[in-house]
């Protein structure tokens, strides 16, 4: 026997120190790259610069017509002038409140469960799915409890954008879910009708959905039978989109392997106690950047409505932007409209994030 | 053919009279044209160890799947604990809760802690309440020495260690059988030992056990009885004394010299 010592562990060796080491190992290591940095610098403040003169410096934000915009610069009092327009449409001044606790309720139940340590995201996330759409369409249709009738016609603004995109989310989701296991399906006829429907609504476009729910479905209904537009428009968002949340769905099944079915079912467990129990949660965890990326198109997607005669958040900012009142106010409302997409958009991507990190549990060591 | 099943099928390693807790009566199955199990004929009586061996492909782990309806035989007749299997969910739930089986591939389920794997079923097949279903898993765990790791997830043990809590996941659902399809097989060298002194621990307290294995050491010392598969027939079977001493059949011959010989 030789006597070789046991080794101690040593730290890593230290490969960066630092920005300034980021800096000089990555962006200007060699002439070539120096060169690189420089023009890539140049062509970012070129863009840069002039953005943040219009945006910021020459633009107006005090007032209230279009007299107050004096710059070379943004209106941006053009938005703060409609911001009521933007985000309560066209509910009755009078009706404002109703339409503010729906935001704030949805507020106070959905930022919460962006934090880690908040004990009742359970709770509150059960409260979100069955309390609050029914205070929600309490609250905005009204004509119980003594509150004004608000027609859904009149649904607009934000406030529209949000109601389809939650009942869009909400009922894709189960519904697709629901879809993808039939799509599995031992059973041929199960399998062949989720097929058949998943193939139909993918295969169509959003806008000939939406077109044929509110102006063909009612020559198909008898005389007098006749149900709301929005409700016609939701039904279709849900079937189109539960169509694609099916086949991402879909792809997280076939991504369990065999021996958790298997497992599973030596233990006694049911068809649907195994899904629920053990197949769902792992392959739901698998899909969630595919559920999200589905999401966030769908709450794109609702902007569609403006083809069935619904105002959506970006139709009424086309509406005020149209407005003989305000000129040259085009770039300026588009960019507050896609800056409230993003804002949402983004808001959805950060909490898929930090879910699947949350649920992580495969290879952590 | 036939007359080497007829000749081993007709020795009885146990007393007469006990109603087998596994009967298995020419049980034939085939994937496609793949005639995989020919006539097999299987009695086990309760407190039984048996051990299947045989080449590759031979139908040894299909044989043991059938006995828990994760393969579905199509002709013949395969009864558990007095209920003949056929294609009634009902059935096959009830003898599935009464079958424990270990795989090759542990399959603990990823997303959930080692106590929740132990405590699921319990839970939702026998609606044990929490407190009971955690307190029986701690038990098992303990008895294969890793209640220390009742909070990790799965992924966070080493191959021995999730084989041994997919074994205590198994005795949590107080199975009257325990099927183990290969349970080493996908283990180090030296996690092999922790995973077979469990079963053996198990044979010892009288569980009924079938399983497919090449660790002959274990079929010596555990088993008795040694069932030799080929070709989706039973071979041979007898006693592992006769079994390793004096195969009787050329092909159990040849099988044991070639994993015995290196």
């Amino acid at each position: 026997m030789s006597d070789t010592k046991i080794l101690p562990s040593q730290p890593p060796p230290r490969s960066t120190s630092g920005v300034s080491g980021w800096l000089f190992t990555n962006l200007l290591s060699t002439p070539l790259n120096i060169a690189l940095t420089v023009v890539a610098v140049a062509i970012i403040l070129s863009a840069l610069i002039p953005l943040v003169q219009w945006g910021l410096i020459d633009a107006n934000f005090i007032g209230s017509t279009q007299d107050d915009c004096t710059g070379a610069g943004a209106c941006w009092v053009f938005i703060g002038s409609r911001w009521n327009f933007f985000i309560y449409g066209f509910f009755p001044e009078t009706t404002y409140w109703r339409v503010n606790i729906v935001y704030a309720l949805l507020v106070i139940l959905l930022a919460p469960q962006f934090f880690e340590a908040f004990p009742y995201k359970r709770l509150f996330g059960i409260i979100t799915l069955t309390a609050f759409p029914i205070v929600a369409l309490i609250l905005l249709a009204g004509g119980i409890l003594g509150l004004e009738v608000v027609p859904t016609e009149q649904w607009s603004g934000l406030i529209l954008t949000l109601v389809l995109s939650f009942v869009g989310i909400v009922g894709s989701l189960p519904i697709g879910i629901l879809l993808a296991l039939g799509r599995r399906s031992q059973m041929p006829v199960i399998r062949g009708i989720c097929t058949v429907f998943i193939e139909v609504w993918r295969g169509v476009p959003l806008i000939s959905v939406l077109f044929m729910a509110s102006v063909m479905l009612p020559l198909f209904l008898p005389d007098g039978v006749n149900f709301d537009k929005l409700l016609r428009a939701l039904i279709g968002i849900v079937m189109f989109q539960s169509a694609y949340m099916a086949e991402v769905v879909r792809g997280g099944l076939q991504a369990i392997p065999r021996g958790q079915y298997e497992a599973a079912s030596a233990l006694g467990l049911g068809y649907w106690k195994s899904m629920r129990l053990i197949i769902m949660p792992q392959a739901l965890k698998l899909v969630i950047p595919g559920i999200v990326n589905t999401f966030i198109a769908l709450f794109k997607d609702t902007t569609l409505v403006l083809i069935i005669g619904l105002f959506d958040l970006l139709k009424t900012v086309e509406t005020a932007i149209v407005d003989p009142n305000w000129r040259n106010v085009a770039t300026e409302g588009h960019l507050f409209a896609a800056f409230a997409f993003w804002i949402f958009c983004f808001g959805m991507s950060r909490y898929s994030q930090a879910l699947e990190r949350k649920l992580d549990t495969g290879h952590k060591r | 053919m036939s007359d080497t099943s007829t000749m081993t099928a007709a020795k009885p390693s146990t007393a007469p009279g006990d109603e087998p807790v596994i009967r298995m009566i020419d049980v034939n199955k085939w994937y496609g044209d793949f005639h995989v199990l020919k006539d097999i004929n299987l009695d086990v009586q309760q407190g039984e160890r048996i051990v299947i061996c045989g080449p590759s492909g031979s139908g040894k782990s299909t044989t043991i799947r059938c006995i828990n309806r994760l393969e579905e035989h199509q002709r013949g007749q395969i009864i558990v604990d007095g209920t003949e299997l056929t294609s009634d969910v009902k059935n096959i739930e009830m003898i599935r809760r009464e079958v424990g089986m270990v795989f090759q591939h542990f399959n603990l389920f990823p997303h959930l802690t080692v106590l929740e794997n132990l405590t699921l079923a319990p839970m939702w097949v026998r609606k044990q309440p929490r407190a009971e279903a955690e307190a029986t898993a701690m038990k098992y765990l303990e008895r294969v020495r890793i209640p220390e790791q009742a909070d990790k997830f799965p992924g966070q043990l080493s191959g021995g260690q999730q084989q041994r809590v997919a074994i205590a996941r198994s005795l949590c659902m107080n199975p009257k059988i325990m099927l183990f399809d290969e349970p080493t097989s996908a283990l180090d060298p030296e996690m092999i030992k922790e995973v077979l002194d469990t079963m053996i621990q198990l044979a010892e307290e009288g569980m009924t056990m079938l399983c497919v294995t090449h660790e002959m050491g274990f079929a010596k010392t555990v088993a008795n009885r040694v069932i030799f598969m080929d070709g989706g027939q039973i071979i041979e079977q007898n006693d592992p004394h006769e079994f390793f001493d004096h195969p009787q059949h050329d092909r159990t011959k040849l099988f044991l010299s070639q994993i015995l010989g290196h």
